[in-house]
């Protein structure tokens, strides 16, 4: 089966690894996700000012090339992009006052008014692939590890883009038992981990940063799974700063959701491109045998 | 600006249909068969600024225009563009636009170095104006986004027609000059990125060699000559016309076997 596939921005730079160990799982899902030929940033924000079409200029403009291409549903692996062009879309075919003004402006380009689909890997997984599927294609379960699922904000606010309609979101745990995990809820797991606050307010960034760390410790995490380069940002990348600043503060893991899939389906560990990863990562991998050591 | 005598030796001797056009909003009729420069010239402009080639290449005659009842802003080159009836129309040969300064010896080629250069690529917000106003028709939105993909390889072949004319610029609302950015990028593929094409190190190893010199002094010797005053130096004119003629080039009609007479700096094994 073949996906349509916006990448974003990050992943085409930073977050390589939570591109490349998502298309090499995929694979063994016989999915073949399908790139966008056209794309710009999906504008990063979705921004929250009533009158603010012009920063909606950019998603809808991707779910247009999306649309032109024929390749709906449209799917991410980005919470951000995610959040922004299933917004964007909304907005496209609810409003019509502001979807007229956004095509008027883009008249260049055929008018939208939200015929794409917006999915995100989790969701994907979940209703077009089936539990099942993924567990039968698990040749390496996560046996024994204790994985804390964590959402951010992005993946189910608001209520009408959220990934999970159910009270209790399971949808990120059920992937994780899928590989063969085991899934630690924790009450942190959909605090915002500080997102773009730690340009201009690293303070408050790092105190949501921690209390999420420590959250997911306290419930007995051995690793933190993201879906998310923001959230990969502020919990894995700047964890050796945090920890070099305040006292007290314990390491814990972070990985992207897909490279746990990629190794469970057996992909060849270099295609989850773990250097991409803090050092802690690959480190407890090794240790818990999931990766060879180098 | 011009004195009568020159305007009747300008004047077509074929009587022509004349059209209205209003430049910086004066209005003057013109030869409805000219470009706009030649209209320009027509009407009593004398470029010193904002002309170069003349060929639709160097980028230097940017013009903006508009039609009555049309709100669209239209573009063309000057060189190129024919002029039409009630067209208002103005130069912008030149658009303030920061080039940043970067060591070539300590860039590797990688995004990075294009974004801390130009970190203002993140302010694109999509709205394509600087599509619309390019005169070449090339993406520019697009190549701005794989830029900011870290996709340079792309960014270089969808900017490479690119004549640095400086419009976009002049219409992005998140204050880039694209074709700068651009071209930083077009450099690092080209130097640091693109496989080293064996044809270019023959080729320069010929110009180092001094293979060309005797060609270039037999040009250099014909001495400046002053475009406004041709009678002045006619022979010499006509010799470099005369050299320029019968230069040799790869006509259209050639097929892959075609080889220059100077077989100088053809590669060994490509033969
Ligand atoms: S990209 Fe910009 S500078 Fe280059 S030709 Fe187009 S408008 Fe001119
Ligand atoms: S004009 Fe500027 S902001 Fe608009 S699409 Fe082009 S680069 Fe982006
Ligand atoms: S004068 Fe060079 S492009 Fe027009």
């Amino acid at each position: 089966m073949k996906i349509g596939y916006y990448p974003g921005c990050t992943l085409k730079t930073k977050a390589k690894n939570l591109e490349i160990s998502t298309i090499e799982a995929m694979k063994k899902l016989d999915v073949e996700m399908v790139e966008l030929d056209r794309w710009n940033c999906c504008g990063a924000v979705y921004s929250l000012a009533d009158d603010d079409l012009v920063h909606l200029l950019a998603p809808v403009r991707d779910l247009i090339r999306a649309r032109d291409a024929g390749l709906t549903p449209l799917m991410t692996l980005c919470s951000m992009c995610y959040n922004t062009l299933a917004r964007a879309n909304l907005l496209m075919r609810n409003d019509e006052v502001k979807r007229e003004a956004i095509n008027n402006f883009m008249e260049e380009e055929e008018n939208y008014q939200g015929e794409v689909e917006v999915v995100h890997l989790l969701n994907f997984l979940r209703d077009s692939i089936g539990w099942d599927k993924v567990k039968a294609a698990v040749e390496n379960p996560l046996d024994g590890i204790k994985l804390a699922p964590y959402y951010g904000c992005t993946l189910t606010r608001p209520l009408d883009v959220s990934v999970d309609h159910n009270t209790y979101h399971n949808v990120f745990g059920d992937m994780m038992k899928a590989l063969g995990g085991e899934v630690v809820d924790f009450q942190e797991a959909e605090t915002c981990c500080g997102s773009y606050q730690v340009i201009s307010n690293p303070d408050a960034a790092e105190k949501t940063t921690v209390r999420i760390i420590e959250s997911a410790l306290k419930a007995g995490a051995d690793a933190l799974v993201l879906s998310c380069p923001l959230c990969d940002y502020n919990l894995g990348k700047k964890q050796a700063d945090l920890m070099a600043s305040r006292e007290g503060i314990q390491p814990l893991p972070v990985v992207y959701m897909s490279q746990l899939m990629a190794l469970a389906f057996g992909v060849p560990a270099e295609m989850a491109h773990f250097e991409l990863n803090p050092p802690l990562t690959r480190e407890f991998l090794e240790a818990r045998g999931l990766l060879a050591r180098v | 600006m011009c004195d009568t005598a020159t305007i009747e030796k300008k004047v077509p001797e074929v009587a022509e249909e004349l059209v209205p056009i209003y430049i910086m909003g004066k209005k003057y009729e013109v030869p409805a068969s000219l470009t706009i420069m030649k209209a320009m010239e027509y009407a009593g402009y004398q470029y010193i600024r904002g002309a170069g080639c003349r060929g639709g290449i160097c980028g230097a005659c940017a013009t903006v225009y508009r039609k009555p009842g049309d709100y669209h802003i239209r573009v063309g080159l000057a060189c190129q563009t024919v002029v039409e009836a009630d067209m208002y129309l103005t130069q912008i040969p030149f658009f303030p636009a920061n080039r940043a300064v970067y060591k070539w010896e300590d860039v590797r080629g990688e995004a990075e170095e294009v974004f801390a250069a130009y970190p203002e690529l993140f302010r694109c917000l999509a709205c394509n104006a600087c599509t619309k106003v390019c005169p070449m028709d090339i993406p520019v939105m697009d190549y701005v986004a794989a830029i900011k993909q870290g996709n340079l390889e792309k960014a270089a072949e969808l900017s490479f027609d690119c004549i640095q004319c400086g419009l976009c610029a002049t219409r992005c609302m998140a204050e880039m000059a694209q074709y700068h950015i651009a071209q930083m990028v077009r450099r690092l593929v080209g130097a640091k990125i693109a496989v080293p094409s064996p044809h270019v190190d023959k080729q320069v190893a010929a110009i180092k060699s001094g293979h060309y010199d005797e060609a270039l002094k037999e040009v250099m010797a014909l001495g400046t000559m002053d475009p406004f005053n041709q009678d002045a130096n006619k022979e010499n004119i006509d010799k470099l016309k005369e050299l320029y003629n019968k230069r040799q080039g790869e006509s259209h009609a050639t097929d892959e076997s075609w080889e220059p007479d100077d077989k100088y700096a053809l590669l060994e094994d490509a033969r």
